[in-house]
């Protein structure tokens, strides 16, 4: 056992995993904040998308297009490169945010992160037949009770698998962040790298934290299908 | 802010590198999806004959390669590569040192990424031919090859078109991610051109453009490709 315990701590792999490890709390922070956000904007941007409303809906279409024409790592340059070069906005209030790796990576990944997610949930909400929403209707439900009691929950869990799919893809573009100079484990695998001039030990190291990451994304997004539809389980599970 | 000046063509401004610099982003992404394809087609025949083996790594990679950010990919291609290579030349005696260059590198990496997702679409539209066809063309006498030629082919293309479609708006867009490596696409072109000219908004604002405009394009042109496929259906 005392010679497994002294093999590991000597093997670069081992302790390369134990140095990214200490980078986890930053990609998940990153994913804390922009996730939870990220999901009610896009709700509201997918009711806005499919409101009848010309100007709110055009002006969302757009700018779904304009995000998802465009690769992300362009959007968090210009959010971290881009923006701090308008002296108008290194004048305001916005630059204490602005100025750090963290909030535009915060940002920048929302901001995608809501361009998919509303085009997703759209999907979702435009996919309810309208025989659902006349019975809502002629029960006396009034739009928000309509919205909250049936088009929301019907939506929302027809959508789970999709949804998954993209939370997933944030947990990828978290990486994306580490060439803002935010040290998170993309960043600090490359910063063992130059240290040690081994690279495919620091980022199989890396490469396996993520994908333990999107294994308990992937289950997290399995239990919350299995909770909410619970008229699709088999009888006896 | 924005300063249109810097954009003209010739020794003023950065107008002809950056028509370079597309170029170099069109030839990457067709090269990667062209490789990418290509594996994919051999990702979805291991996954599809009766052997544990092949199907065991052919899940292996598409699991691992899909649930590993595609910079760390990049990163273990480019940095990682190179002793692969030289390791595999050793093996037939030579012993010189090689060093791939950035869009050989990038186009592999790339490749890689992007054959996970066509082999998921490609072996949705194999399995959304009828078997009925295939028993159909074989009681007309039609040799195998034939048969994958004229009746499954065909179909495969057309329902594999809008995925393929989307795989490569995302293998165009995840080309932005090999300017880590130092090769002079869109992306690179546009980070070196504003730190020379310390005007980063100009030339990310004009990258984003390229992109956008390269995007719509070829989606476009994917439409009417879909449109031609499904002549029989419309």
């Amino acid at each position: 056992m005392d010679n497994f315990v002294n093999y590991l701590n000597e093997s670069l792999l081992f302790r390369n995993f134990i140095e990214v490890l200490g980078g986890l709390d930053n990609t998940l922070l990153l994913l804390v904040i922009s996730l939870p956000i990220g999901f009610v904007l896009s709700l509201v941007f997918a009711l806005g998308r499919v409101s009848k409303n010309k100007l709110i809906s055009k002006t969302i279409a757009s700018y779904i297009f304009v995000i998802r024409g465009t690769p992300l790592l362009v959007q968090i340059y210009l959010i971290y490169f881009g923006l701090g070069s308008i002296k108008f906005i290194r004048d305001s209030f916005l630059w204490y945010l602005l100025e750090e790796p963290f909030w535009c990576g915060v940002l920048a990944l929302t901001i995608n992160t809501v361009a998919y997610g509303s085009e997703i949930f759209r999907g979702g909400i435009q996919s309810i037949t309208k025989g659902q929403i006349e019975s809502g209707l002629s029960l006396g439900f009034n739009k928000l009770s309509l919205l909250r009691k049936i088009i929301l929950p019907i939506a929302l869990r027809k959508v789970l698998p999709s949804y998954g799919n993209e939370l997933i893809l944030m947990v990828k573009a978290t990486s994306l962040v580490s060439l803002t100079t935010y040290m998170e484990m993309t960043g600090i695998a490359r910063k063992i790298m130059a240290k040690t001039f081994a690279p495919v030990e620091a980022f199989i190291a890396a490469g396996i934290l993520y994908l333990f990451l999107n294994f308990l994304m992937v289950q997290f997004v399995k239990y919350l299908e299995w909770k909410y539809n619970p008229h699709l389980r088999l009888v006896d599970s | 802010m924005f300063k249109f000046e810097k954009l003209v063509f010739g020794d003023l401004g950065w107008g002809d590198e950056f028509l370079f610099a597309t170029l170099m982003t069109i030839t990457v992404s067709i090269l990667s999806m062209g490789l990418g394809l290509c594996l994919a087609i051999i990702t979805v025949w291991a996954k599809l004959i009766s052997s544990r083996l092949t199907r065991f790594i052919a899940n292996l990679y598409t699991t691992v390669v899909r649930g590993v950010p595609e910079l760390l990919v990049i990163y273990l291609i480019f940095f990682g590569g190179n002793s692969v290579v030289m390791g595999i030349a050793k093996l037939f005696g030579y012993d010189g040192y090689i060093e791939l260059n950035a869009l050989t590198i990038g186009t592999i990496a790339i490749a890689f990424i992007s054959a996970t997702y066509s082999s998921e679409v490609i072996r949705a539209a194999y399995l959304s031919v009828n078997k009925g066809q295939v028993e159909a063309a074989k009681a007309l006498g039609l040799k195998k090859f034939h048969i994958f030629l004229r009746v499954m082919g065909p179909q495969i293309i057309r329902h594999a078109l809008p995925g393929i479609g989307n795989v490569w708006q995302i293998t165009l867009k995840d080309t932005s991610l090999i300017s880590v490596t130092g090769l002079v696409e869109i992306m690179r072109q546009s980070r070196i051109a504003s730190n020379v000219e310390h005007s980063p908004l100009t030339f990310l604002v004009t990258a984003a453009f390229l992109y956008l405009f390269l995007t719509t394009f070829s989606g476009k042109f994917f439409k009417v490709l879909e449109l031609n496929y499904s002549k029989g259906f419309n």
